[in-house]
């Protein structure tokens, strides 16, 4: 499959974020990249709109004001519900993924490696190994840089056509050809016959169907599983390419990225998010996992710009996945941050059409408190879900201490989510969700591999019990 | 869950620095660490069940403080059995995990005359540690909520127990019995604890 690498499809991190900036738009739509819970930032957001809306600011202060501290109340109680809303999605997306490795011995193969990762990991000594795979790591984060630029450039410029083209390259490719390998695979290791004809009309189901629903509309459980197996096809493609020095290193050195790409404010995440705000606009339709449609949010609008934009909202989420889809290791992971917020906040179209802008910069800033905080959903990006997944994956694959580090893993990263989710709801501004999950993660991989595996082995062999 | 893991994560770390700076090939020195390990183990958890609760109370007075009617959405004593859950979820995960795995492929038990009721007596050897640890988690968050200081001290005196019985696996009859009759008492101490009691459970039965 090297030959593949070219259009892997380039992932995008998830990014965590909460949009609260002040001077955010005042309407409801801000940054539909938000991914965090939407409701108290939204109510929050409604503090007098920034004076790009040109929005009469005034009777927003009252309804800001009383609106604050319900805000604060609804963030905690809410909170735990949309920890919970994540969770699902995520053990989801690991189990999936983990349940391939384990079954499936494709994934596990070693059968050559991407193109973005050229040395090999296979030397004669360690410090070879480990000088290559800093090599690969840099590449590929190198190109993921060039790739953030890329998408910021072009959106500055307004070649929006060039992106959406992109996203429905990738999701097309991700939908189509890697589900038809993974079922491929699925088939020969449970030694099913199948023929060609079958296989055909399953494939062409299976991706029509997702292609509508991620680009369009869609129910929200179809929508929401599509992007979930997206992820995990994402995840462990990952999983097989990369070596293990590699893929270790990658996944810190992208949290990293992350952190200083969304905080940093000379970061490329940084810079769309900015450009996004000032055009008052949403940005691209990223990768976004959204648990609930977002358009609800917009029910108290009797503006019929509401109605299109709830529509546009459903396919954020589409694009959010071809995103994924399309770019292999590439960029995105900071751009997808940006992109989340956007589109969390702007739940709005994904085509920025002038129509649309207009729309977003007519919606009254105080319509936001007729919304029912209980509708609005979290949303994640779809780069987090993968990269979750392929610390997970790695762990199942290719750790001794099999079960036990697969497991360790997996409450990690959800805790490193939900200290995320905490502090974005302190600090309501946009957060990367990747670094804290990412370091627990690791540090539980190595630690429970290392030192937990032989502890447990012995105790297990004298049948001790702590 | 994550709690529990990090102890365990501690005292793997002790033991294993313990055994590489020991001798290998030194057997019953080996098996001395490895009890010196469950032991620091067992007081680790519970360490980090007291820092847990420490935690649970800092929370709960943040949502009392930002509740409409003053008090919290969730009280102590569900927080205190949440808790225990997961205590016990965590550490009956990590001990049967690798075991059901390995059951699920092909094997003989006890072939090379160990006892043949491996897995049945560590099935139920996890099973009540998991009520154990839950019922230990309603006794720990009750002694320090009304600050009793012994029913902590009772709580640690039983896990320790109850870890030290099975040293004299596979003498089952020396780990099972014991740590069977000690969740029983953990359970009716917890039940009286949590405001049940003799009457409460025959309506119960009755289903009155």
């Amino acid at each position: 499959m090297t030959e593949l690498s070219a259009h892997l499809p380039q992932f995008q991190h998830g990014q965590l974020t909460e949009n609260f900036p002040d001077n955010h738009l005042s309407n409801t739509n801000d940054n539909s990249e938000r991914r965090r819970h939407d409701n108290s930032e939204r109510r929050r957001n409604d503090n007098p709109g920034s004076e790009t809306n040109g929005q009469p600011q005034n009777n927003i202060q009252q309804v800001v004001e009383q609106d604050e501290e319900e805000d604060e109340e609804l963030t905690l109680k809410y909170g735990a519900k949309h920890v919970i809303m994540l969770f699902v999605p995520v053990t989801l997306c690991m189990v999936v993924v983990v349940a391939t490795i384990k079954s499936v011995s494709f994934y596990t193969r070693k059968d050559g490696q991407l193109i973005y990762t050229p040395f090999t990991e296979e030397t004669e000594t360690i410090g070879q190994r480990a000088l290559n795979s800093i090599l690969n790591a840099a590449i590929m984060i190198s190109v993921i840089i060039v790739m953030t630029i890329l998408l910021v450039v072009l959106y500055k410029y307004r070649c929006y056509k060039v992106i959406h083209g992109w996203l429905i390259i990738s999701s097309l490719l991700l939908l189509f050809f890697f589900s038809f390998i993974y079922l491929g695979e699925v088939f020969k290791t449970y030694n099913v016959a199948m023929d060609y004809i079958t296989v055909a009309l399953m494939i062409w189901n299976f991706g029509v169907v997702g292609m509508i629903c991620i680009h369009w509309k869609g129910p929200l459980r179809l929508q929401q599983a599509y992007l979930i197996m997206i992820s995990a096809l994402m995840a462990l493609v990952f999983i097989k390419y990369l070596p293990e020095w590699t893929a270790w290193l990658i996944l810190a050195v992208i949290s990293v990225y992350d952190l200083v790409a969304v905080l940093c404010p000379k970061g490329p995440l940084r810079m769309l998010v900015e450009t996004a705000q000032e055009r008052n606009e949403t940005l691209f339709p990223a990768l976004i996992y959204s648990s609930t449609m977002v358009w609800l949010v917009n029910m108290a609008e009797e503006d019929p710009e509401a109605q299109r934009k709830a529509s546009k909202n459903s396919t954020y989420d589409k694009q959010a996945n071809q995103t994924q889809n399309e770019d292999a290791e590439a960029d995105d992971g900071g751009f997808s941050q940006e992109w989340q917020q956007q589109r969390d906040n702007r739940i709005g179209p994904i085509e920025s059409t002038p129509e649309s802008r207009a729309a977003v910069q007519a919606l009254p800033s105080n319509s936001q408190t007729s919304e029912d905080p209980e509708e609005r959903g979290v949303k994640l990006g779809l780069g987090d879900f993968i990269f979750y997944s392929v610390l997970v994956g790695k762990a199942s694959a290719t750790a001794s201490g099999d079960w036990n580090t697969t497991l360790a893993c997996f409450v990690a990263i959800l805790i490193g989510l939900c200290l995320t989710l905490l502090l974005l709801a302190i600090f309501k501004k946009a957060l990367p969700a990747l670094p804290i999950s990412i370091t627990f993660g690791l540090v539980f991989y190595f630690a429970t591999d290392n030192l937990v595996q032989p502890f447990m082995d012995q105790l297990a062999f004298h049948q001790f019990y702590i | 869950a994550f709690f529990w893991l990090v102890s365990l994560l501690l005292s793997s770390l002790i033991w294993f620095i313990a055994v590489k700076a020991s001798d290998p090939h030194d057997e019953p020195l080996q098996k001395g660490l490895l009890i010196f390990g469950v032991m620091f183990s067992v007081l680790l958890q519970e360490a980090f069940r007291f820092l847990y609760y420490k935690l649970l109370r800092k929370a709960i007075e943040g949502l009392v403080a930002l509740s409409e009617d003053g008090c919290s959405p969730i009280s102590i004593q569900q927080m205190a059995y949440v808790a225990g859950v997961g205590f016990g979820l965590m550490s009956g995960a990590f001990s049967m995990i690798n075991l059901l795995a390995d059951a699920l492929g092909p094997g003989t038990v006890g072939i090379h005359g160990d006892s043949q009721l491996y897995f049945l007596t560590s099935a139920f050897m996890t099973m009540v540690l998991i009520f154990l640890h839950t019922f230990w988690g309603i006794l720990f968050f009750h002694g320090c909520e009304n600050r009793r200081w012994w029913e902590i001290a009772a709580v640690v005196v039983m896990h320790l127990a109850v870890s030290g019985s099975t040293f004299c696996n596979p003498l089952y009859v020396g780990s099972l019995v014991p740590s069977y009759l000690l969740m029983a008492a953990a359970a009716v101490w917890a039940y009286l604890l949590s405001g049940g009691s003799a009457q409460n459970l025959r309506r119960f039965l009755l289903c009155k």
